[in-house]
C-alpha cells in the first residue's frame, strides 16, 4: 500500500540530513587548513535541498534530495604572518572561509531534523504493524 | 459487499494515510528553500466519500455481474490545500516543524482509531458468523 511511501519519503530526508552533516563535518575538519595562495584554499561546502518533483505533473512527489553542493563565496581570510611556513613571498597566509558557529548551528538542526524522520517513520511502522494485525 | 461491513472507515483510512503521506513530506522538507507546505482538507474529503457511500455510487467499473462493487482509490488531490504559516521565514519556506509535529501525531491517533473501528467490525463480524 501507499503506506510505505511515507518510509520512502523520510529515508530520503534522512539520507539529505546525512550528507548535511557529511558537509559540516568536512568544513569543521578543514576550519584551520591554511594555505599560501586563493585558489589552493578550502572553501565551505554548502548543500543545496530541493522537493523531488513529479517529471510530468512537476507536482512536490515526495521526499527531498540534494540538488548541488555548493563552495561558499565568502571571502578567505587573509592574515599576515610572514612566520609561518605556510606563507608566501609577501608574508601571508590564507584561512579557509568556515564560520564555525555557523556550522555548529547547522549541525544541529541537521541532527534535529534527522530525529524528526526518524519518529515519522517509527509512528508509520506502528500504523503498518497495526494494520496488518487487523483482524486478529 | 465489503464497503457495506467497513462502511466510511474504508474510506476514512485511505485519506488519513494520503494525509499522513503529505504530512511526512512537509516535514521532510523542513530544510528546502521556498518549499510550500501542504495539507489535506479532511472535512472536505470525508464529506465527500460519504456523500458518494449514501448515494451508493460505486466509482469502480463492473464489466462482469459476478465483480464486486467497490471504490476506486481515493483520490485527495483535489483537497490538498497550502499551509498558512504563523511566522514566514527568510527562505520562503513555510514549514513549520512544531505545527506539521502536531498535526501528524494528531492524525496517527485518528488513523489509529480508524483501524480500531474496522477492528471491532470484524470481531463483531467473527463473533456473529460462530454463533457467540
Amino acid at each position: 500500500m501507499s503506506m510505505f511511501n511515507i518510509l520512502d519519503i523520510s529515508a530520503s530526508a534522512m539520507h539529505a540530513q546525512t550528507v548535511r552533516l557529511n558537509t559540516v563535518a568536512s568544513n569543521m575538519a578543514n576550519a584551520d587548513s591554511v594555505s599560501s595562495n586563493k585558489d589552493e584554499t578550502y572553501r565551505s561546502k554548502q548543500p543545496v535541498f530541493q522537493t523531488i518533483l513529479d517529471g510530468a505533473t512537476n507536482e512536490p512527489k515526495g521526499g527531498v534530495r540534494i540538488k548541488e553542493i555548493v563552495e561558499s563565496q565568502a571571502p578567505l581570510k587573509m592574515e599576515y604572518n610572514p612566520n609561518h611556513p605556510m606563507a608566501n613571498e609577501e608574508g601571508y597566509i590564507y584561512r579557509p572561509n568556515v564560520n564555525v558557529v555557523e556550522e555548529m548551528a547547522n549541525m544541529l538542526s541537521a541532527s534535529r531534523s534527522y530525529e524528526t524522520n526518524i519518529e515519522v517513520m517509527n509512528t508509520s511502522k506502528q500504523l503498518l504493524l497495526r494494520t496488518i494485525q487487523l483482524g486478529k | 459487499m465489503a464497503e457495506s461491513i467497513f462502511g466510511i472507515h474504508e474510506r476514512a483510512l485511505q485519506i488519513r494515510t494520503a494525509r499522513g503521506e503529505v504530512l511526512a513530506n512537509n516535514l521532510a522538507n523542513a530544510d528546502t528553500p521556498n518549499f510550500k507546505a501542504r495539507d489535506i482538507d479532511f472535512r472536505q474529503a470525508i464529506s465527500q466519500a460519504q456523500e458518494s457511500l449514501s448515494q451508493s455510487k460505486p466509482d469502480l467499473m463492473k464489466t462482469n455481474s459476478r465483480h464486486i462493487s467497490g471504490f476506486a482509490d481515493a483520490t485527495t488531490e483535489s483537497f490538498l490545500k497550502y499551509r498558512v504559516p504563523t511566522q514566514p521565514s527568510l527562505d520562503g519556506n513555510t514549514v513549520e516543524t512544531h505545527v506539521e509535529k502536531a498535526k501528524f501525531m494528531e492524525n496517527a491517533m485518528q488513523h489509529q482509531a480508524t483501524l480500531e473501528f474496522i477492528d471491532s467490525k470484524i470481531s463483531g463480524i467473527r463473533g456473529a458468523l460462530r454463533g457467540e
